[in-house]
Formats: structure tokens, sequence, C-alpha cells
């Protein structure tokens, strides 16, 4: 079993939900990304999320721009990326961490390397939030015989048809865009939400992620009472941005809201 | 790779958007259905005659069209080769080609029940041609521009603000085209159920490209026809400048079969391609995805896209349509690149001796012919596209040569 389902099985048996934190590799600089992981999973977070900066990131809102903008200023490449996850490794063996960003790097790599260098580095998911199952084909299987999970996108307008073959042609867990919108744009709507979590399970039964618009300790408790994880991105990275020049101050500021959004979700038992 | 004899040119993309290894549909979940609607909605009404009628009337009586052709016969005299014939693309209504596209979609728009249209825009032509389609059926219309091409064309953003478009500055990332149009990406994931986004090219996902390029077919339908009548045969060469490439696409594609008609796309070197500092993927980049769709790219070896440079902010993108990566690895067209100096030459040598005022876009198409004109010799025929008309150039032009107006 992957580091992924593993980690959702502890879960289930501790009766917990997963808390999945997404942060900028090399935001505001290089050396922060792996001692900032480290705090993460001190401050209760189940699998890290790593964003691979890229010039162009279309799908995120300003605060995630300005992250990868930050990272690329220090020549931040997925080559770095995969370093600072060897590096993690030396110290966490069992935390499952999960690359999201574009296609375009991963393109300029070459699928196989990428996906050998990504195993080779401690990669346990894969999410390429361009490529849709339609066209991810030689990205799968590139990733496949590394037996790295490839992570797809749900969103609110996603069809019952295309749901099935999304879930499919996931495996890990499912990440479930809970608004119409960008990262960081609008707050979720908990009912609609719920209602769209029950028409997914109908289709898989992996664990759904819920993610976009968690802002604070209250929405990630909500979330959980519907979905199996909740994803939190623009809040922690936007911390990250107030400290740019405290940097010193940025562990601590990170894992405090995780710490905060750990203590909510563990008040009430999962689905 | 399948040779150019053996290809249909006219039976591409396919179904999912492909043209060879190009386009497809690249973009996050969210986009998957509305481009799906989309698709539908397009390929309904392009088989509706009703619908094709107006569009027809539209571009007839709203736009001008059909353009004419000119035989500029002072300047190919004294260039002392082929014949330039130019496709008038810059006497359509709103000064360029981008109208013929805003047209068609803001159209098909109306059908679907949009109220809202968005676009982003370069040198502001598109932006203005979109304005200017909204003004007329009433919509509400944001137009995002990158602050940079704002500094450098404040015409058209004046334009654009007084035909009652929001002209919204994008800041980030080079705060140029690409960057506009990864806004105007973000505000259509946003606002999908009353959204319209029209693009401006052949670029983004599928069905944009082939979209795009559908509404700008009527520039070489009507040119094949009007050179046959004047000049009594198919020209020799065809020359369009290629940001994106929809003017050049809307050119080339009614001869794509006439194999006897040789294609040349003219890319921005900018400063010189050996400089770095140019516009040029198909001349000098190399495959990758951006803005939705697979093709050449500008980018670093990391796949990260790099900054662009051109005098013509139309043609200051890193991408290019996928039709056209499809084009060039087919050898079905070739692509070639002409500096900032060669087409400011161009603008200059024109406007004397024809009296007419180019695009600095379409300048780097007549830079090249000029070239090509003098190698094909006096029994030869080139056909020009013009895209667009110099006037919103004139503060860029004015500034090289010291004056401030």
């Amino acid at each position: 079993m992957s580091r992924i389902g593993a980690r959702f099985q502890q879960l289930e048996q501790e009766g917990r939900s997963a808390l999945i934190p997404f942060v900028t590799a090399g935001d505001p600089f290089p050396d922060m990304t792996v001692p900032l992981m480290h705090a993460m999973v001190a401050a209760g977070s189940s699998i890290i999320e790593l964003g691979v900066p890229f010039s162009d990131p279309m799908a995120d809102g300003p605060v995630i721009q300005r992250a990868s903008e930050r990272a690329l200023a220090h020549g931040t490449s997925l080559r770095d990326v995969l370093g600072m996850v060897r590096r993690f490794r030396e110290n966490d063996a069992d935390t499952p961490v999960v690359l999201m960003g574009y296609l375009n790097p991963v393109e300029a790599m070459g699928y196989d390397t990428f996906a050998r260098e990504a195993a080779e580095a401690g990669v346990d998911g894969v999410l390429t939030v361009d490529l849709p199952p339609e066209e991810a084909d030689d990205l799968l299987a590139a990733l496949r015989p590394q037996e790295i999970d490839p992570i797809f996108l749900l969103a609110p307008t996603s069809t019952e048809e295309r749901i099935r073959r999304i879930c499919a042609a996931a495996s890990g867990f499912v990440y479930y865009v809970s608004v119409k919108g960008i990262t960081g744009s609008s707050s979720l709507v908990i009912s609609e939400v719920a209602a769209r979590l029950v028409e997914i399970r109908r289709h898989t039964r992996l664990p759904v992620g819920i993610g976009f618009g968690i802002k604070d300790p209250e929405t990630a408790q909500a979330v959980v009472q519907i979905g199996d994880a909740a994803i939190v991105g623009s809040a922690l990275v936007k911390r990250i941005e107030a400290l740019v020049d405290e940097p010193d101050q940025i562990p601590r500021a990170v894992a405090g809201l995780l710490q905060e959004m750990r203590r909510y979700m563990d008040l009430i038992t999962p689905v | 790779m399948p040779t150019s004899e053996q290809t249909d040119f006219f039976g591409m993309p396919d179904e999912r958007g492909h043209f060879g290894p190009y386009g497809g549909i690249f973009v996050a979940e969210t986009l998957m259905e509305p481009l799906a609607e989309l698709r539908q909605a397009y390929q309904t009404y392009m088989q509706d005659p009703q619908f094709l009628a107006e569009l027809d009337a539209d571009l007839a009586n709203y736009v001008g069209r059909p353009s004419p052709i000119y035989l500029a016969e002072r300047l190919s005299r004294e260039l002392g080769g082929a014949r330039i014939y130019l496709k008038r693309e810059d006497l359509n209504h709103t000064g360029a080609h981008k109208v013929n596209n805003t047209i068609g979609q803001a159209l098909l728009a109306k059908r679907m029940g949009k109220r809202r249209i968005i676009a982003e825009t370069g040198a502001g032509q598109h932006g203005v041609a979109t304005a200017t389609v909204a003004a007329r059926l009433g919509l509400e219309c944001v137009v995002y521009m990158g602050e940079v091409d704002i500094a450098r064309q404040s015409a058209n953003v004046y334009r654009m603000k007084m035909l009652g478009a929001q002209v919204v500055s994008v800041e980030s990332g080079s705060k140029t085209l690409k960057d506009a149009l990864n806004e105007a990406m973000r505000d259509w994931v946003t606002n999908i159920d009353d959204t319209f986004y029209i693009i401006g090219t052949v670029a983004g996902p599928h069905p944009y490209p082939a979209m795009v390029r559908d509404f700008q077919a009527v520039i070489g339908r009507e040119a094949r026809q009007q050179i046959r009548q004047q000049a009594g045969r198919l020209p020799d060469a065809l020359v369009a400048c290629v940001g994106g490439g929809s003017n050049a696409i809307g050119l080339f594609h009614p001869f794509l079969g006439d194999r006897s008609v040789a294609i040349y796309g003219v890319e921005a070197a900018g400063e010189g391609l050996e400089t770095g500092r140019h516009a040029a993927p198909l001349c000098a980049g190399s495959s990758g995805v951006l803005h939705g769709n697979r093709t050449y790219l500008m980018q670093d070896g990391n796949g990260q896209i790099i900054e662009t440079h051109s005098i013509s902010a139309g043609l200051d993108y890193p991408g290019v349509g996928p039709e056209h990566a499809w084009l060039k690895d087919s050898g079905r067209a070739s692509y070639v690149a002409v500096t900032d100096e060669e087409a400011l030459e161009a603008f200059h040598v024109l406007t004397r001796k024809e009296g007419i005022i180019p695009a600095l876009e379409s300048s780097h198409a007549l830079a090249y012919s000029f070239r090509l004109a003098r190698e094909l010799g006096p029994e030869k025929i080139i056909l020009v596209n013009l895209s667009g008309r110099g006037d919103k150039d004139m503060h860029t032009v004015a500034a090289l040569d010291g004056i401030e107006l």
C-alpha cells in the first residue's frame, strides 16, 4: 500500500480525519521549505502538499501567485523541489508528500525522468492542476511503475460522467475543489459541498479531500464532517507572506494555525 | 509523422482538439464542463443557417466586409521583385482583423444566454474589438490588459473605456499579454455561470483554436477569390505575422490544399533571435503546455515561461496557436522571424510608398515580403495580410524618433 493509503487507514483507525497543508516550495526562500515541512508535521498535519512554483499559475489566486513569484525569484526548479523532498525524507519516513503544480515543468523534465526521480526522492502523489484525465495517459503510464498516486481534481461543475471517469483514473485520494473559482477566492458553502460529496462517494471508495476556501479552524472542522481531509493553502501562504521580513517566525506562525485546525477537527468524529 | 502530402489539413483538429501532438485541453477541472458546453454550442450554431446568416450580415454591414485586396504597385516596382498584394484587414471597422472573431463569438455568447463578456488583450486591438461588439449587443464587458501594455497602448485603453468596457490592469508576472490571459481565465473560472470568455487568438484550450480560426478564415476565403479575379491565378506565396497567429491562420487555412502556394508565418525576432530578446517560439522555442494547449513556447530549461520582447505589443506572446505548431512540423508552412528594426523600416516604407500606415504587427509580415519579393522576381505574386492599421502605434514610432506627441 502507498504511504498515502496507509496514512488514511491509520487515521481511520484512530478515528481522526486528515489535515493537508499546502505551501509553495521555495517560498519565501528555498532553505525555509524543509524545516517548515517538519514544523507542519509536528503541528498535526497528515499529508504535506508541496506546490511546485510555475511562472503562469492560471488556477491560483493572487496569494499563491505571489508565493510562486517569490520562489522563482530564487530560481526554485522542479529538480530543486525534489531535492527538498529528499532532505525531508532523511528525518521523516512516514508523512506522505504530494507535489501540486502545473504540467509544463514536468513536461520539460520528461515524464519518465520525473516519475523516477520523484519516486527516488520520496514523493507519494502528484497533482497536475492543468492536466485532466483525458490528456493524462502518458503521465499515468510513467507514474504507475513508480507507485506514485495520481491525484485528480473534482469540481462543482463536474458531471456525473466526469466524476466516474476521474475517480477511475485517481488513486490515493481525490481532491474536491469546493468553490467555482481560484485558490483563496471565496468561502465555501457547506450544504452545497455536502450534496456533492454524496454524489462523489457513489462513484469511489477513495478518501475525498476538500480544498479551496478553508480559511479557519471552524471551516476545517465543518468540512471533515462531510469529507475525509481538509486541504489548506492560501490561509497558510498568507501567514508566510506577512512574515517575509521576519522569516524566523514563519514555521511557528504556520504551525500555530495548523494546530488550531487540528484541535477543532479532533473535536468531532469523522464520517 | 505524416508528410505534408498525406495530411488532411481540413480535418484538423480531431474531436479532442488535437493538431497532431499539439492543441488539446489542458485546464483545471472546473473549466472542463464549460468548455464542453461551448464546444457543443459552437458545433450547433456553425451549422445553423440562421446564425450563419446573422454572422454574414454583421460582417458585411457592421465590419465592412469583404475587405479589398490591393496591388501595391509602386512598392513592388521599387523593390524590383514579385508583385505584392495586400489583404486590407486594416480597413475593417476598429482597424484590424480582430473584429471578425469578436463578432462571431459575441453572437455565440448571446445565443448561449451569457450577459457578461471578458477578454484579454495585448496591443489593445482585440480588447477594442471586444468592447465594440459588447457595446453593440448591450453586454457587460471586462478587458484584462498587462500593466506594461496599458502604458504603451494608452489610446486603445481610452477607446475601450469610451466603449463602456472596464479595463483591468494586470500586475502579475511579466505584466503583458500572457498574464492578461491568465487573469481572464481566473475571472472565467470564477464567473462561469453568466460569463463568456472571448479569446482573441487561435490559442487556449479546444475549441478556441478551431473556433477562432473558423471565424478568421473569412480572410482567406475572400482573398483566394479576389486574387483569382484580379491576378487571374493563385499567389505564389502568402505572408502573415504570427503572435498567437489568428490573422495568419485566417489567411492560410483556405489555401492549405493549394500545394503551389508557399506559406510564410513571420514571428517577432525583437532585438534578434541570437540575443534571446524576442517573441519567436516557432523559430527558437520548444514544445510545452501553456494556456490550455500544447504548442511551441518560449521557456527555460525548467519549463518556466520566459519573458518575450517585441516592439509590437500584439506579437509579444510566448506561445503560438497549436495549428501553427502542427503546420511547422508538417512542413506545410515555414516560419521565419523579423527584427524590430526591420519591421520599423517596413512600416516607414509602406507609409511613404503607398500612403498606407500599417500596424507594427503587420509590418513584420511586410518586412519579410520585401525580402521574399526580391528573391522571387517579377513574375511571382505575394499576398500579404495587412492585419491592422498603424494609428495605435503613433506614440511608439514617434518616441523612437525622439518626438513626444
